[in-house]
């Protein structure tokens, strides 16, 4: 990185130092903070609205909707994670590619599927072999951001789901006395009052989420925990800059950096509640009603 | 809309490239030093990737090496996400049912137990070994309880720490490590297993796995391999 580094092994003490947390690993583990944080800002709101959608679906008055909104929250919440990032995710990209397969190659005799083997045209694969591997990557992220989304939307859709029917029934039935349509009772009378009920649960997920990120290294993206773990193992003459076993204090500042996190969501989560538990007749707003009263 | 979107992105990310030659893409775990390790300047590089590329060019290949985990390289390799496997893989019985090997690229392995004393009881005790390996099966058929773990740097770690009693791993990746440990690690017994290390390929590919046989078969005849593996086992180099 800087000039006075060429040479690792002529450093001692703090340069040797300042040169080693500067080194060109060091600097993809400072941007896979990015990367997780990246991957968070998006999966949040993709998985609100998976989850919101399944809610809706649950309670739904049509059957076969309210079934299939019912199966994802079962059947996802049921299946242990690392099986759906394992096997989900293959599948998912299998199931892209033989979709391509079919329009870009209708004339391919093979088999696409000979035993394990799975083999598509090369004009199917997604990205191509020879598309450069930072598509590889970011096309790896896609598909993590997609699983992340369902997995945790079938979480989000239960908790959204009980936080409906946690509304009280009278405040929906005022409504229907007015000759409000049950599109215009969901979106004015259900929907603001749900949020109120939904937030500790929701706010459950998302700290669990903060830490799901180790979930990516199979998908072949790199995160912080990998690095942490790759960095802090011991270094034989390998490596320019050996050292001993050092995972104890790539775990601390880990470790740091998750309570520093946490900490932060749960001062901005607070403080969401106090706004929507306003004018709510939950023992929360009705504290504030007499505090302002 | 979505839809479109989604069409748009794939078609996009498909289309990068799509007509030059097609690309080799060869996987590696990037844990196992020096057989193949990510340097400080956080790209791949150990024995395997000088190899490779040096495979790679005799055949007139373009080739990628691409960083995996160990647990998902067979699944990932069947569903074609890469071609080649290299990443110090052992040549057995077991493994050639579902996929090629080219022929040895490095000679059968001798395998350590180490251990903090050298009075270890190696029938009875805790031993740790990565997870799928050929010492992970060694270990589990001698008898002793086997503890396994997803990277060979925690499986040292557990040693280290009490975990386990010994590990059992290649002499490759344990030998500097115990030299380098001031006397807190030492090698209790030696066991030589598998037909030594070699690229593995789908079972359908042959055509590119006679491709990379011969350009290894070259290599030994011309004493290049044994150049590579002097420059990245040094003293401890077993050669051809």
């Amino acid at each position: 990185m800087y000039p006075q580094c060429a040479d690792p092994a002529a450093l001692h003490g703090l340069g040797w130092l300042l040169c080693y947390l500067t080194s060109g690993k060091h600097m993809l583990f400072y941007y896979s903070f990015g990367t997780v944080l990246i991957l968070l800002a998006i999966t949040a709101p993709v998985a609100l609205a998976f989850g919101f959608g399944g809610a809706m679906a649950a309670r739904a008055h049509n059957r076969a909707l309210s079934l299939f909104g019912k199966a994802y929250m079962l059947m996802v919440r049921g299946i242990p994670d690392i099986i759906f990032f394992m096997f989900f995710v293959i599948a998912l990209d299998q199931g892209l590619e033989t979709v391509l397969h079919h329009i870009r190659c209708p004339d391919w005799t093979d088999p696409i599927r000979t035993g394990l083997e799975f083999k598509v045209c090369p004009l199917a694969k997604i990205p191509p072999n020879s598309a450069p591997q930072i598509w590889h990557q970011i096309y790896g992220f896609g598909l993590a951001v997609v699983t992340f989304a369902i997995v945790f939307g079938a979480f989000a859709a239960n908790v959204l789901y009980g936080a409906m029917n946690a509304v009280p029934r009278a405040q929906l039935e005022t409504a229907e006395a007015y000759g409000l349509s049950q599109r215009q009772i969901s979106r004015r009378i259900l929907v603001p009052q749900m949020w109120v009920y939904a937030l500790p649960g929701l706010s459950n997920l998302w700290l669990i989420l903060i830490k799901a990120t180790p979930l990516l290294f199979l998908l072949g993206v790199n995160d912080i925990v990998y690095w942490a773990q790759e960095l802090g193992g011991s270094k034989t003459d390998s490596y320019a800059y050996p050292h001993g076993d050092w995972r104890l204090w790539y775990f601390l500042f880990l470790l740091f950096f998750y309570l520093a996190f946490t900490r932060v969501s749960e001062i901005a989560l607070g403080r969401l509640t106090a706004k929507l538990s306003r004018g709510q007749a939950t023992m929360a707003g009705e504290a504030m009603r007499k505090a302002a009263a | 809309m979505k839809k479109l979107v989604l069409a748009t992105a794939l078609a996009a990310l498909s289309a990068v490239a799509a007509n030059a030659q097609d690309t080799v893409r060869i996987a590696t775990e990037g844990l196992y030093p020096p057989y193949n390790l990510v340097n400080d300047a956080g790209k791949l590089d150990g024995y395997e990737i000088d190899l490779g590329t040096e495979i790679c060019k005799r055949a007139a290949l373009t080739c990628e090496f691409v960083q995996n985990d160990w647990d998902s390289m067979m699944p990932n390799l069947n569903s074609g996400n890469f071609d080649v496997i290299m990443a110090g893989m052992s040549i057995t019985e077991e493994r050639k049912a579902d996929r090629l090997f080219t022929q040895n690229y490095y000679p059968p392995a001798i395998s350590l137990y180490v251990a903090a004393t050298a009075d270890v009881d190696l029938t009875s005790s805790v031993i740790a070994a990565q997870t799928a390996t050929i010492q992970a099966s060694h270990v589990a058929e001698s008898g002793a309880q086997l503890l396994e773990f997803k990277t060979p740097d925690e499986t040292v770690a557990a040693v280290r720490n009490g975990e386990a009693d010994a590990v059992l791993a290649d002499s490759e990746f344990l030998d500097p490590i115990v030299a380098q440990s001031n006397g807190e690690l030492v090698v209790v017994d030696k066991v030589q297993l598998g037909g030594g290390v070699g690229a593995a390929f789908r079972q359908s590919d042959t055509e590119l796995a006679a491709k990379f046989d011969k350009a290894i078969g070259e290599m030994k005849a011309d004493g290049t391999i044994n150049t590579l593996i002097t420059k990245w086992f040094k003293d401890k180099a077993v050669l051809f």
